[in-house]
């Protein structure tokens, strides 16, 4: 496919250009395959705005005489406006960006055609293998190893092809717990707390169903985690009348008769549409143009973002207090395992792993916990606020976790490496990037 | 009383076992742990409630609420010392006659001269010479000598030259409590003024030619400008209420040119009954997030701090960018005038962004025109329906800017911390009394200290890392943001929830930035030193053998307050020192830290007024800057939290 099939109106002279916040600035508006461009051509003070048409959440046209103006509201949570003189020329182009805007074949994203302009110092996409860790890990401890099971993707399609897995189940066993969980996402190492050597392992739901199916490798898998004598957590991130719920549907969680060593805590960390919802709420609330104070307060409070925020932050806490007050081994769930699941994994190891405040150590851990275990991304952050189409895929699962990032950050303002800006620059990317790092819903994908 | 239970708000098991003691002026509370033995105090003047609740199997509960925003729980074990004690708190905590304050008692042993000294500190004269007047357009005016003409004003006030005595008085008598129009702020740059006065007793249709000469000679002393504003703060419904008991509001059509204006502050009881809400919400033991933002909305705190904040910014836009005169009134002028006055006062001017010039803001605006303190802040025992947290609002209306303007102010949240709690403490005679002839009549003075000097002399606490008084952002009128952006008035945790350091960061940037900047300072103390030494040793070098070894006792001494300054003589490795000096936080500090994202953390800087014993001894604010003695890094105190981690309450 050619872009220039959809751009019948690659420029417009004398185009207004309206932001919050900005004084309105004439100038040129270009449109290229990727992007849509303006430019003031001012001598002086030039101004450039370069949008990637996959930043674009939402468009609206109206038309005020021959004078048309598009409304474009991005995934980043910014709006700009466009008044266009020329019907036409303002028809062709807001009919070209949302055609550009919502292409459907990831192969046409700008990152496959994107040529940095600056010198590549390092290879990151392999910056951060698992291989690495592993060696970490192996300096102080032997009871894990790395299998390459899932090399093919066979036994786990959302899996990368090496994990972490305690060294005493073969992967034969592996295979068998495979068909045992949900998705495939049999326990997994997530992190490891060497002062005290307890583990964080993810996984999905247990498929134990109405009829209490067990299965032997499972129990031996998390079991092996565990120190002689001592009990381990199991965190499911669902409360349990929705646990009890998914067993109609073949799910369910680990049973007491069959887990005894186990104990199970039940958290409840909203997903999908009401997350999706609750961020469509807030950023209304954040845009609301009238002056009273009450307004802003109820609107944010019946966006309920902060007691989603209040509870994953909770429920992170409660899993590293598990691992380093109660020294015990956590083991962590929701139904599929790539969404709250993660959050809960990734916030636990920035409240206990130092390492994990740095700013390389936060993108190990974004690659390890987010890229590799399979969060789907593409899905995930296919829309933002702003848009229209209710599909239920679309939530800010990821950005949830920054937000939290941030919470902690406020808390412990000189434990981090990195500032505010490092996470708006992930938010920024997790929804349109020029880099291929966020796109596709899985390693195998990718 | 022994055996008292103090109890903690956020957990039943963190509740200490101590001795209660009652004197003179405080209440005081002692633990029992063998070493700590950690104290609390409590000014008899900070109390504003006490609650005997029901007899229990544990005992008898009473609970103190402060007015510094602390709430004591305590459990006496016997239900007749509990009500002992109820009793002597309730006469102790309501004094009747100005003598029983504390002021009057308290002694930081300073002699005579330096008590004078002290008072002299904030001078308003200066103040009003600093602005530009006596000027052309404006002098100072003796018809108030003797409060003859109003006696809640100031003896000196500064009026437009064209005022006439006659005028004044003719004014005054047409205005609420007589409270004639008088000169707040000048603007040197171009003329324009802040003039304040009460409301006219206008009723339905009474005029006074003299109050019109008044508004008149306001506006031509603005030569620049043909009309002035007169500002009303009060909501229009009010002012029209007062219409009908013979007061109200200027009618333009009586008065030449000026333009009227509403900005609907409420009164007195509506924000005295919003603190109570907002305090409510405080005091939620686990409040889920809807509880506290439905709270918090319902209170409508945040939003009356919004309506007075923009009725100051809409006066400063007046004055500096149109160019024109305001003249701010609400009912009787103390109020909601001084709020809006100084408001504005401080968005104009950076001198009162500066300590100095705070102080003198609080002076002007608060004290010398008469606001009630006694009565507002009940430090004498009255109506109750007098109360309000006027001042208060003020505070956190500048702790709002200072949000929006991090390196505008001199001075930060703790020194806004420490006035609020001083304007209730009765600690320092500064703001006893409803009035200035009150104070003078009291011979405050004389018989007391004043808190400015005080501050002044701990000043180092309160300095804001982040300012520097040649950055752009700390010169001329600051310009908050007026676009909707509501979000930006924030709740102020520091304030209102001050004692439960639970609830607050776990590191605050402004200590670490403060001993970042002692240290450098140390180092280039020792830099200057070390090159002097050089130099002697160059000098010397070239000259006999014999020195060299006594060169070398020197360093050993040297040696004893830094460790490798020996070897580190050369730039280089001073410029690494520093480098690495910021990366010993917290993070790094431990190779196992796990955050700690709870729990109260009794390692503060902020030294709880109250809760230390060494008010008496005039040393209270040591204790304030742990993180920055010597050399000693705030990553010392993170250090020994990384041992223990403790999680979100949930």
């Amino acid at each position: 496919m050619e872009f220039a099939e959809l751009i019948k109106t690659p420029r417009a002279d004398n185009v207004v250009l309206h932001r919050p916040f900005h004084l309105a600035v004439e100038g040129t508006l270009c449109l290229t395959g990727h992007h849509l461009i303006f430019s003031s051509r001012r001598q002086d003070n030039a101004e450039e705005l370069w949008l990637l048409h996959s930043n674009i959440d939402s468009i609206d046209k109206r038309f005020v005489g021959s004078l048309g103006t598009i409304v474009i509201k991005c995934k980043d949570l910014r709006i700009i406006q466009l008044d266009i003189p020329g019907m036409e020329e303002c028809l062709n182009i807001a009919s070209s960006i949302e055609a550009l805007s919502t292409l459907d074949s990831v192969t046409l994203m700008y990152p496959f055609f994107y040529r940095p302009m600056f010198e590549v110092l390092e290879d990151g996409w392999s910056s951060f293998l698992l291989e690495q860790e592993f060696e970490l890990l192996s300096s102080v401890t032997n009871e894990w190893r790395l299998s390459c099971v899932n090399k093919d993707f066979s036994v786990c399609p959302s899996y990368p092809p090496v994990v972490i897995v305690p060294k005493s189940i073969d992967d034969e066993a592996l295979r068998k717990v495979a068909l045992f969980r949900h998705g495939g996402r049999f326990p997994v190492l997530s992190y490891y707390h060497k002062k005290n050597g307890m583990a964080m392992m993810r996984s999905s739901q247990p498929l134990t169903g109405t009829n209490g199916r067990r299965c032997k490798e499972d129990e031996k898998l998390v079991n092996a985690t565990l120190r002689s004598g001592r009990r381990g957590f199991v965190i499911d991130t669902r409360p349990l009348t929705v646990a009890q719920q998914a067993r109609a549907k073949g799910g369910g969680f680990e049973q007491e008769v069959h887990y005894p060593q186990w104990r199970r805590i039940h958290k409840y960390i909203e997903r999908f549409n009401i997350l999706q919802e609750s961020f469509i709420k807030l950023v209304e609330a954040c845009n609301d143009q009238s002056h009273n104070m009450d307004r802003w307060l109820s609107k944010l409070e019946a966006s309920n973002w902060l007691t989603h925020i209040k509870e994953l932050l909770t429920a992170a806490c409660l899993a590293a207090q598990c691992i380093d007050r109660e020294g015990a081994s956590v083991l962590v769930h929701g139904s599929e395992g790539t969404d709250s699941t993660l959050q809960v994994t990734s916030l636990a190891q920035i409240i206990l792993d130092p390492r994990c405040r740095t700013i390389r150590g936060f993108e190990a851990l974004i690659v390890r916990e987010w890229l590799q275990a399979g969060h789907p991304f593409q899905q995930r952050c296919a829309q933002s606020a702003y848009s229209n189409s209710k599909q239920k895929w679309e939530a800010p699962v990821f950005l949830l976790f920054l937000e939290c990032v941030w919470q902690i950050h406020r808390q412990f303002p000189c434990s981090f490496e990195f500032n505010e800006q490092f996470l708006l620059m992930l938010f920024e990317h997790a929804y349109a990037s020029q880099f291929g790092t966020f796109l596709g819903n899985n390693e195998n994908e990718r | 009383v022994e055996n008292v239970r103090l109890l903690d708000r956020l957990s039943s098991r963190r509740a200490v076992v101590g001795t209660l003691y009652l004197t003179a002026t405080h209440v005081i509370f002692v633990e029992n742990g063998s070493e700590t033995r950690k104290e609390t105090w409590v000014l008899h003047s900070q109390i504003s409630s006490i609650e005997k609740q029901a007899t229990t199997a544990t005992g008898c509960p009473l609970l103190i609420r402060c007015k510094n925003f602390q709430v004591i729980q305590l459990v006496i074990p016997q239900e007749r010392d509990c009500h002992d004690v109820y009793i002597s708190l309730i006469r102790l905590a309501r004094p009747v006659k100005y003598e029983e304050l504390y002021c009057f008692s308290f002694n930081p042993k300073l002699d005579k001269e330096e008590r004078e000294q002290g008072w002299k500190l904030v001078d308003l004269n200066e103040e009003y010479n600093r602005m530009g007047v006596p000027n052309n357009y404006w002098q100072i005016s003796d018809v108030n000598r003797d409060y003859g003409v109003c006696d809640s004003y100031p003896t000196e006030v500064y009026v437009p030259k064209s005022a006439t005595a006659h005028i004044i008085v003719g004014s005054s008598k047409f205005r609420s409590r007589r409270r004639f129009p008088a000169l707040s702020y000048y603007c040197k740059g171009n003329n324009a003024s802040i003039c304040r006065s009460s409301q006219p007793l206008s009723g339905f249709s009474a005029r006074c030619l003299e109050d019109e000469q008044m508004l008149q000679a306001i506006r031509k002393a603005n030569p620049g400008s043909d009309f002035i504003y007169v500002v009303d703060t009060r909501p229009k419904l009010n002012a029209m209420a007062n219409r009908a008991a013979g007061k109200g509001y200027e009618n333009e059509d009586n008065y030449s040119n000026i333009k009227f204006q509403f900005i609907g502050i409420e009164n007195i009881h509506v924000m005295r009954n919003s603190l109570q809400k907002m305090l409510e919400v405080c005091e939620l033991k686990s409040p889920s997030m809807s509880d506290f933002l439905w709270g918090l909305e319902n209170s409508g705190w945040l939003k009356h701090i919004k309506a007075i904040m923009d009725a100051g910014i809409f006066i400063a836009k007046a004055v500096s960018e149109e160019g024109v005169s305001v003249l701010v009134h609400c009912s009787d002028g103390w109020d909601r005038t001084a709020q809006v006055c100084s408001v504005a006062s401080l968005l104009l001017d950076p001198y009162y962004r500066t300590m100095k010039g705070f102080m003198v803001l609080i002076e002007k605006d608060w004290v010398s025109f008469g606001h009630k303190f006694n009565h507002r802040y009940g430090n004498l025992d009255g109506d109750p329906k007098e109360i309000s947290p006027v001042i208060d609002q003020f505070i956190e209306c500048v702790w709002q800017l200072m949000e929006q303007f991090p390196c505008a102010f001199e001075f930060n949240e703790r020194f806004l911390i420490h006035i609020q709690h001083h304007i209730y403490s009765c600690q320092f005679g500064n703001f006893l009394c409803n009035s200035q002839k009150e104070r003078r009549e009291l011979k405050i003075k004389e018989r007391t200290y004043s808190l400015w000097a005080h501050l002044w002399k701990n000043c180092a606490d309160y300095l804001n890392p982040l300012y520097r008084s040649d950055h752009s952002q700390s010169q001329g009128t600051l310009h908050p943001q007026i676009a909707p952006c509501n979000f930006l008035y924030k709740f102020w945790s520091g304030m209102y929830n001050r004692f439960e350091k639970g609830l607050h960061p776990r590191q605050s940037v402004t200590d670490y930035l403060m001993a970042v900047k002692e240290e450098t300072q140390q180092l280039e103390e020792e830099l200057e030193v070390l090159q002097e030494r050089l130099a002697n040793l160059q000098k010397s070098q070239s000259g006999n053998n014999k020195v060299k070894s006594k060169q070398q006792d020197r360093s050993k001494q040297f040696g004893l307050y830094t460790s490798n300054n020996s070897l580190a003589n050369t730039p280089q490795e001073y410029s690494n020192d520093l480098k690495s000096f910021p990366s010993r936080s917290p993070s790094q500090g431990d190779e196992d830290s796990a955050l700690i994202l709870t729990q109260d953390n009794l390692k503060s800087s902020d030294p709880d007024l109250s809760a230390n014993s060494d008010q008496e001894s005039g040393v209270e604010d040591l204790s304030c800057r742990s993180p920055s003695g010597g050399t000693c890094l705030p990553s010392e105190d993170s250090g020994k939290d990384s041992d223990e981690a403790v999680f979100l309450a949930g």
